[in-house]
């Protein structure tokens, strides 16, 4: 098991390593940000004091050595655009993300396994097809489509919830929340509604495989013949065993919505890091970019590595070593 | 076998529909009823006309007009082409690629096999929106950008598929008599096993390619995707969004009920190959 985890980790440096030189490189290949973030009517010298300044007038190799020896300590550069050290700009973005897409997941599971399970349980019944057509076509929707459509009817037709923008946060440990008042929920609702959609359709998808193939099972079988009541059999037994699957996959799409929050965040005007990412994109500020890349990679191996620790604790069929990552 | 894929009604549907797609984008200048680019064909005065309108030289806007009095459904069609190509481009590249490197890999056996293998599961770690979005920051914009971006999100899902069909294959006798027979590897690759792995590979490629249309309307969406030169049905919804608030709804509306119709019928047509190719499920 350490050797497994110190051999993930390594993996992970080497991950990071790769993804801060690519993007390094192809950001500086795509455009000077001096001539974004300096006043267009400024001369040739101010453009040189000012890119000086940002360290940007050395060649690029030098430029990613001092982003590497800065990395190494936990300094990731600053801003060109807030002025302010990037990953500080990241972090405090990052509640807001997360709390996104907590709300999605929870909708997500609270809605899905109960939906899987009676489509699994009765497949014949008309509303079990009606729940797996549903789950086609959600996952076939295109998110940010589907986010306009959410906008067009809930906020300007029906006038029922605030179309963009985060709600009133309250402050918990120093971390500033939204979704623990009503007024912040009633923002947090479409957007976290919107990120929640495909992996509710995968969740119904999956949870109902699982279920048809469990049902047949001896076990089941079992207990029933031993006359326990049918609650308890779907409750206790089945539901045990459908987790063990289902857990890996939602721990892994845990992942995918934080990623997926960029799209989410951009239609609703969320002020998350995935809307930070975007924009600072567009005004090509790299340190911000490498940042977040960096910061999500990390978050990312982090969860697929609990996730596989989880995996060989709930299943001990499952062994760790090491020549799987 | 195409017998047996029509039997089922929703997957004919399905099948029936995809093809009118697709003709509707290779045909798409000569069935639209306006070059929605050609600047010459544009009056400014028939901007944000709503569907059913007719504008002063009688031309009727069947889904209505957009901001700069473009019709709506010229330009699904022309959208429609620029979606197709790009998802089907970047499919078929990344089959290529990924399968070949999947099967030879499977041939090779040992550390190549290996390598390979940890980095589709490294690659596969990450959700295909975060590597797009790499990729696409690193290579800038453009239709040669988002194809590439998208071959490179794409290729490892079918190398782990060829791969995985290929170690099946590699140990039975018609490889062994193959290579008794003192065929190059090259051929015994080529000929004989990539064949062998292809009808999982079919399947993933019909997935992948509603995937990759779906990936590519969400960048260019963003604005990350394709130049405004070459709309795709993303930058069409796009386009439409800042209108949508005042309750012109159908700049992005229709794109998206056709990029809807083109996901939702390929992942039938997909769903449906899947279960023939199952030989678990008893048909």
């Amino acid at each position: 098991m350490p050797a497994f985890i110190l051999r993930r980790l390594a993996q992970t440096l080497l991950v990071l390593l790769v993804t801060s030189a690519l993007v390094f490189g192809g950001l500086y290949l795509v455009g000077n940000p001096v001539e974004i973030l300096v006043n267009p009517a400024a001369d040739e010298i101010e453009k040189a004091r000012a890119a000086a300044a940002l360290g940007l007038d050395r060649p690029v190799l030098e430029q990613y050595w001092i982003f590497l020896k800065g990395a190494a300590s936990g300094d990731l550069g600053r801003s060109f655009v807030f002025g302010r050290p990037a990953l500080e700009v990241i972090l405090e973005r990052m509640p807001a993300t997360l709390e996104l897409a907590f709300l999605a997941m929870v909708m997500s599971v609270g809605i899905g396994i109960p939906l899987g399970l009676y489509a699994g349980l009765y497949p014949d019944r008309f509303s079990s097809k009606a729940i797996m057509a549903g789950s086609i076509l959600g996952f076939s929707l295109p998110t940010f489509w589907v986010g306009l459509l959410l906008i067009m009817l809930f906020a300007v037709q029906l006038g029922w919830l605030p179309s963009t923008g985060r709600g009133p946060t309250e402050e918990v440990l120093g971390i500033q929340i939204s979704i623990l008042n009503i007024a912040g929920l009633r923002y947090a609702l479409l957007p976290s509604l919107n990120l929640a959609l495909f992996k509710l359709s995968l969740i119904i998808r999956l949870t109902r495989a699982q279920v048809r193939e469990q049902v047949l099972l001896d076990y089941i079988r079992f207990a029933r013949a031993k006359g326990l009541p049918r609650a308890r059999v779907i409750g206790v037994h089945l539901l045990k065993n459908i987790m063990i699957p289902l857990v890996t996959v939602i721990g892994l799409e845990l992942g995918s919505v934080i990623a997926f929050a960029i799209v989410t965040e951009s239609i609703f005007a969320w002020p998350g890091m995935g809307k930070l990412v975007i924009d600072s994109m567009f005004q090509l500020d790299r340190p911000v970019v490498v940042a977040y890349l960096l910061v999500v990679v990390l978050m990312f191996t982090l969860i697929n590595l609990a996730v596989d620790i989880l995996y060989a604790a709930l299943d001990p069929r499952v062994r760790l070593d090491g020549s799987r990552a | 076998m195409i017998r047996e894929f029509l039997r089922s009604r929703i997957a004919a549907g399905a099948l029936a529909m995809l093809a009118l797609i697709v003709l509707v984008a290779l045909f798409a200048p000569w069935l639209a009823p306006q070059n929605p680019y050609d600047l010459a064909q544009l009056d400014l005065l028939d901007a944000r006309l709503p569907p059913g309108a007719t504008s002063a030289a009688h031309f009727t806007y069947f889904l209505g007009t957009d901001g700069q009095g473009r019709d709506m459904l010229s330009a699904i069609f022309y959208g429609l082409r620029v979606s197709l190509t790009v998802g089907v481009a970047s499919g078929l590249i990344a089959l290529a690629l990924g399968g070949l490197l999947g099967v030879f890999a499977a041939y090779a056996g040992g550390r190549a096999e290996q390598l390979l293998m940890r980095v589709v599961d490294i690659q596969l770690g990450f959700p295909a929106i975060l590597v797009a979005l790499i990729l696409i920051a690193v290579l800038g914009k453009g239709v040669d950008k988002i194809i590439i971006a998208l071959v490179c999100v794409q290729w490892a899902y079918y190398a782990r598929t060829a791969r995985s069909a290929a170690v099946v294959e590699r140990n039975k006798e018609y490889v062994d008599a193959a290579r008794s027979l003192g065929f190059s590897h090259l051929r015994i690759v080529l000929r004989h096993l990539l064949p062998n792995a292809m009808p999982p590979l079919i399947v993933v490629g019909t997935v992948q390619v509603a995937h990759a249309i779906a990936l590519e309307a969400t960048l260019s969406f963003l604005g990350l995707g394709l130049p405004t030169t070459e709309p795709s049905l993303g930058l069409l919804i796009a386009n439409g969004y800042e209108y949508l608030l005042s309750g012109r709804y159908w700049i992005s509306v229709y794109p998206g009920l056709a990029l809807l119709a083109t996901i939702l019928s390929i992942n039938l047509v997909g769903d449906q190959l899947r279960d023939q190719f199952n030989p678990r499920l008893a048909r």
